[in-house]
């Protein structure tokens, strides 16, 4: 347990021992390089001009039109070769290339993490055991699903496995970046293990669970290079409408050869074909798959893996989260805060009796007791006599403590001690219950001590909940995420628990069963749910809510059950991907947005350009007074081609997320990147229009 | 001051006809309305249409087009014999075969598009059989791929959206026949003419004339062809003839027939999707654009006339009054042209051609923005749905969900759906015009050279395109050309749109609710009409800046320059 109770809360938390948190660093496969490393940015120059391959481009249909654009004006430039007509075919090939580089620095990163973990799936030697019971060494790349092997300590586990025999230390920084070693042993939900980490102490077999080449590195592999890179549904939906305005745009751009020729002008292909380039919402299209890849590379960043991008896009679709209590609302462990004594008792008399009851008890309710004790009258932890016997915790008696110089002291569950003062002859104290109902309304537990017949009073185990965490529900709840708190606890005490943290509603006393009612009444409601779970218990309910976060200290079967699997295993982290999958909806979206309203402005630079000559009244049209239609049609091209780069910082990082509600978000956006998107170009045209007519190149 | 009236009237007016008619429509379609159900049942009988079975988009469609396509073929066929057919006092003969397949697909498709003048082409017959009947047809038939679109959003887990032939039966029945009933009476009280008397003969003894009027049953065409936007006139002057628009008051109750259906649906859309401020945002958009359009046309044609002044002229009216009736005056010309030209109805009680370049802008690009402002009747509604729904998807996207309108997702089928629907009018348009400017037999018809002769062909592609049917003037719209062109032109704009909005339809309905939260783009907010106006703006803009500003803009920026 103790290994397991890390909480890597970046910001608000801290994690059970109390100790304020570091704002997590990049650590595991997260750990990756920055997000404009030099290599990766050489790195991405490169494989740009690769991707110009016909093979990739004509999986985009935006920029597949910029390149045959591309062809077209090359070949005119050879027939008619012009200094104008060569400028605008080097900017259009340059536009898809600033496409390219920025879908190649977005893998980039992912690449780089590929290789370390590649580097990880280092060819191990499995120690097989046969039928027999012999070991044999064999290569990890033979072992296949069934297979049972030994580690000892120093040996790597050779592929991902359940323990079937045995507890060991296990090191698991390679994956989870984690540097303190976590306990695996065979039975209950610790029982996984991943290839590639490695046993620090003692000795297991494990029995082998994953398929040859599909091992949780192999998918981690293949997760972060973006292999299985598949588009998410929204994407799909974007691309639809892309091509729509892609396609609209050719008639729009191809009639105005007729159109022109009616009014008495010649308009070149070229500068049709720049046009076209400028209408079609090269923007977005350039930088489409960037944002996606940028979006799974923050997840990964944060440690979490998610197994489909369509997992990602419904995070942000979520309306209401199920969030365990223990380790996600409150810090793992309930601690002692008060003793309260009862019929007539003196607190420290309490809090002695308490603290002998405690002495054996290694639980952190247990230790927090005595460090309570400690604390509140300065008692010792005394040398016990010989004639001292523990009495364990029991499922049955549902109480613990000891016999000590023919006293016999317990602490338990108030039932468990009435019932007990009673067989000693003794009887419950009639305050007693106020004190015990006080207290469970307060959402802490009451434990009652009794010495003998005695009952001396209670002892308040208060549930901590963690520092910040009802600021995040706040936030939540303004960005219209509805919370649930799951706990096993009785509802007067979950109820108690609730209103502190500040969650929305509770499932008190929950069983697997009524989880799994609650997921389904709310998907019912047309609601998307989401929920962490690390149990075997929590697999069915993982695979029906639409984003199942499983925790990688978790069983195989919930891993399996999950669409992400979160390698620090903090149930709190489902917040962040919530917003991770917002902002990924929410940077495409706004792209498009600026994307579309560019044209604005482009249109005012070259309608007037390309009709002044027959139309001379047109150059009021010219509101930036280009210099002359040469320069406003370059301008326009450079422009839409700069503005891919300038925005490829904002494309990888994301647009800023602000938990507020959708009419606000919406307003913010409209305005930076509609508006925006309208008024920037006029400026940044203009600019570009004085740099191109200074080269003194174009009349 | 009495234009400011008038507005005023038509404002309070169409209040009223919003709560009152859209509710009443509401309850046609619900099918809980049932004053005429001796004829309703007759009528099912006779057709063998079991009113309760329910159709799915592609039997809904499949039925349509059917429906649309036997009565194409019946009312061809009717026109090329209507010398032999009965109720033809002038002997007018058969319609030729070109004009005839024109107009009758032009009435199909609630165009109305006139390739013809009414009264020297027209029998009784066809006038009353023929265009009358299909200004009722095409009307219900809109109206009926609207409410399927309104059901597609309002049931859930649904595969069916309706029965055509009830909501055609329906729509014909209880709305628009008895409105327009009562709106002929008004006109013949007003003076409009109402006869099977055949023509009048005048003699003039003094000037030894004897001069042949048209008459004919002008009335019931009349209201029927405002209520159902459709805008085909009995006399080829329209609604500047006296016998169809005899005074002021049946010129504004034009106006208020033009607009009720249309804008009474947005009621009829909120109500039946539960939330009548749904309606009450798609309704303010459109006004937002009317009002807007209003005010470039009246201004435009409040100025004095710049050819004239550009003539030297300095004594002209306050109002470019070249091609207006005096009776009405420019702004209200202006107001019924805007009207006309937003609705897909077409019928003009002045002549566009004479307007001033941005009073001619005006009407031009009102229907480029894909008249939905309020748009005709069904057709307006089931439009804007489109651009609302390409809207929701871009809007979604940017406050990070899953976009979602009325509760249902939008996904890639419903972004292609309305992406097709709404582009599929401006592609029309471009294209048919950039082969009529190429080609000689196009360059023939229009009047006037230079930039107004581009106008005067790219009005008529979009009027046909967008089922308008108004006619800017200028060009020669009765050669074998035009008349296959506007046709086919009048063909994809009906039917390129409403095939993918019943798919459209049969997609939502499938569908599930999603539920609401305050992370939900609210699409009954301030923020939301913006934003659909923005779009509604761009596509139209980005579609047409190109071709209007070698048009209209290019004739402003001449300041009264002839060509």
């Amino acid at each position: 347990m103790e290994a397991d109770s890390r909480q890597t809360v970046p910001e608000v938390e801290s994690d059970s021992k109390g100790r304020a948190h570091q704002s997590s660093p990049p650590k595991g496969v997260g750990a990756g390089r920055s997000l404009f490393d030099k290599r990766i940015m050489a790195d991405a120059a490169v494989e740009g001009l690769k991707k110009f391959d016909p093979r990739v481009q004509v999986k985009n249909p935006v920029m597949f039109v910029v390149v045959v654009g591309t062809v077209v004006t090359l070949a005119e430039s050879v027939a008619h070769p012009s200094v104008f007509s060569w400028s605008i075919t080097v900017w259009l090939a340059l536009t898809v290339y600033f496409a390219n580089f920025a879908e190649a620095v977005a893998e980039g990163r992912g690449k780089a993490q590929a290789d370390t973990l590649r580097r990880l799936r280092v060819e191990t030697e499995a120690r097989r055991l046969r039928p027999d019971g012999a070991e044999e060494r064999v290569s990890a790349a033979e072992l296949s699903r069934g297979d049972k092997v030994v580690c000892e300590a120093g040996d790597y586990v050779p592929s991902d496995g359940e323990i079937i025999e045995g507890v060991a230390s296990v090191d698991e920084s390679a994956i989870t970046g984690e540097s303190a070693p976590v306990i695996r042993e065979s039975g209950g939900d610790r029982s996984a293990v991943t290839g590639g980490t490695r046993v620090l102490s003692d000795r297991i077999v494990v029995e082998i669970t994953a398929e040859r080449g599909k091992t949780f590195l192999d998918r981690m592999i293949n997760l972060v290079e973006g292999a299985e890179r598949q588009k998410t549904p929204n994407e799909v939906a974007l691309t639809i409408l892309l091509a729509a305005l892609t396609i609209v745009f050719l008639p729009v751009v191809v009639v105005l050869k007729p159109f022109a020729t009616f009014a008495g002008a010649s308009v070149s292909v070229v500068v049709l074909v720049a046009l076209l380039v400028c209408l079609i919402p090269t923007t977005i299209g350039a930088l489409l798959s960037a944002i996606g890849i940028a979006g799974m590379d923050r997840l990964v960043q944060r440690n979490v893996l998610a197994m489909s991008g369509r997992a990602v896009e419904a995070a942000g679709d979520v309306a209401t989260l199920l969030l365990d209590k223990t380790g996600t609302i409150t810090l793992g462990n309930r601690m002692a805060s008060t003793f309260i004594p009862v019929a007539g008792h003196s607190e420290e008399e309490l809090a002695g009796a308490a603290q002998l009851a405690s002495l054996a008890d290694e639980t952190p309710e247990g230790r927090s007791i005595v460090v309570l004790a400690k604390q509140r009258f300065n008692l010792r932890e005394r040398e016990l006599g010989s004639r001292r016997v523990f009495v364990p915790f029991s499922a049955q008696t549902r109480m613990s403590g000891l016999d000590i110089d023919g006293r016999q002291i317990r602490k338990g569950a108030a039932e468990a001690l009435k019932r007990w003062v009673l067989e000693q002859g003794g009887s419950a104290p009639d305050d007693l219950d106020g004190v015990v109902e006080k207290v469970a309304k307060g959402g802490s537990t009451p434990l009652v001590v009794a010495d003998g017949s005695e009952i001396l009073g209670v002892i308040e185990l208060k549930d901590v909940v963690k520092e910040g965490i009802k600021e995040r529900f706040d936030q939540m709840r303004a960005i219209g995420i509805r919370t649930v708190m799951i706990t096993g606890d009785n509802p007067l005490t979950a109820a108690a628990i609730a209103q502190e943290a500040g969650v929305d509603d509770f499932l008190a006393e929950a069983t697997p069963e009524a989880k799994m009612n609650l997921i389904k009444a709310e998907q019912e409601g047309g609601k998307l749910v989401a929920m962490t779970g690390d149990g075997t218990n929590d697999a069915p309910a993982l695979a029906q809510a639409d984003v199942g976060v499983a925790m990688n200290t978790g069983t195989t079967a919930a891993k399996e059950a999950g669409n992400m699997v979160d390698l620090d295993s903090n149930p709190t982290k489902l917040i962040e991907i919530v917003e991770i999958g917002k902002q990924l909806l929410m940077t495409r979206g706004a792209l498009t947005t600026f994307s579309i309203a560019n044209d604005v402005a482009k249109y005012f630079a070259i309608i007037p350009a390309l009709f002044v000559v027959s139309y001379p009244q047109l150059k009021t049209l010219n509101i930036m007074r280009l210099h002359s239609p040469q320069t406003a049609i370059l301008s326009a091209v450079i422009f839409n081609a700069l503005v891919i780069v300038a925005l490829i910082p904002l494309a990888l990082r994301g647009v800023r997320f602000r938990p507020a509600g959708a009419t606000s978000i919406l307003r913010r956006n409209v305005l930076v990147y509609g508006v925006g998107g309208v008024v920037a170009p006029f400026i940044f045209i203009k600019l570009i229009d004085l740099a191109v007519t200074a080269t003194g190149v174009f009349h | 001051m009495a234009f400011f009236w008038t507005v005023v009237a038509l404002v309070v007016a169409l209040a009223v006809v919003w709560r009152l008619l859209g509710a009443y429509m509401v309850s046609v379609y619900e099918g809980r309305c049932a004053w005429l159900g001796i004829f309703e049942r007759r009528i099912y009988r006779l057709m063998g249409v079991n009113a309760d079975s329910e159709q799915t988009w592609q039997r809904y469609g499949v039925s349509l087009t059917a429906f649309s396509g036997v009565v194409l073929l019946i009312g061809y066929g009717l026109l090329r014999l209507q010398g032999s057919l009965p109720l033809d006092p002038q002997h007018l003969g058969a319609v030729g075969p070109a004009v005839s397949f024109n107009t009758i697909v032009s009435f199909v498709t609630n165009t109305n598009w006139q390739a013809y003048s009414g009264e020297t082409t027209m029998s009784y017959l066809s006038q009353m059989g023929t265009l009358a009947l299909q200004n009722f047809l095409s009307a219900a038939v809109g109206m009926a791929v609207a409410v399927a679109l309104i059901r597609g959003f309002s049931r859930k887990g649904s595969k069916t959206i309706g029965n055509f032939w009830v909501d055609l039966v329906r729509g014909t029945l209880y709305i628009l026949a008895p409105i327009a009933v009562i709106a002929a009476i008004v006109f013949v009280a007003q003076g409009a003419v109402e006869t099977l008397a055949g023509p009048a003969t005048v003699s003039d003894a003094i000037n030894h004339v004897t001069q042949v009027i048209p008459r004919g049953p002008v009335a019931s065409q009349e209201a029927i062809k405002q209520l159902g936007t459709n805008g085909g006139g009995f006399f080829n002057a329209n609604g500047a003839d006296p016998f169809e628009n005899p005074t002021g008051l049946t010129n504004f109750l034009s106006i208020l027939l033009i607009l009720s259906i249309p804008v009474a649906l947005t009621y009829t859309f909120g109500k039946m999707v539960g939330s009548v401020r749904q309606g009450v945002a798609v309704l303010a958009a459109m006004t937002i654009i009317f009002g807007a359009w209003l005010a470039i046309a009246t201004v435009a044609e409040h100025q004095p006339n710049p050819a004239v002044a550009a003539a030297g002229l300095t004594a002209q009216p306050a109002g470019n009054m070249e091609g207006k009736e005096v009776r009405f005056g420019d702004t209200t010309s202006a107001l019924y042209g805007v009207a006309s030209t937003q609705t897909s109805t077409g019928s003009a009680d002045s002549t566009y051609d004479s307007y001033t370049p941005m009073g001619g802008f005006a009407m031009l690009s009102g229907m480029m923005l894909g008249e939905v402002s309020p748009g005709g009747v069904g057709s307006g509604l089931y439009t804007i749905l489109l651009f609302a729904i390409v809207t929701v998807f871009i809007g979604g996207l940017m406050i990070g969900r899953t976009p979602e309108y009325l509760g249902k997702k939008i996904q890639a089928r419903e972004v292609k759906l309305a992406s097709l629907g709404v582009l599929v009018m401006p592609l029309t348009v471009l294209v048919l015009a950039g082969i009529a400017v190429a080609v000689p037999a196009g360059r023939a018809g229009p009047l006037n050279a230079g930039p107004h002769g581009f106008t005067e062909i790219l009005y008529a592609f979009t009027s046909a395109a967008n089922n308008n049917g108004s006619a800017f003037g200028g060009i020669a719209a009765n050669t074998r050309f035009y008349e296959i062109t506007t046709a086919v032109a009048m063909l994809l704009g009906r039917f390129g749109v409403i095939i993918p909005v019943l798919a459209l339809a049969g997609s939502l309905a499938v569908k599930e609710y999603v539920a609401e939260s305050v992370g939900t783009f609210r699409t009954d907010k301030a923020i939301f009409v913006g934003l659909l106006l923005g779009v509604v703006f761009i596509v139209g803009a980005l579609t047409f800046f190109p071709a209007v500003s070698l048009g209209p803009i290019v004739e402003q920026l001449s300041h009264g320059k002839f060509f």
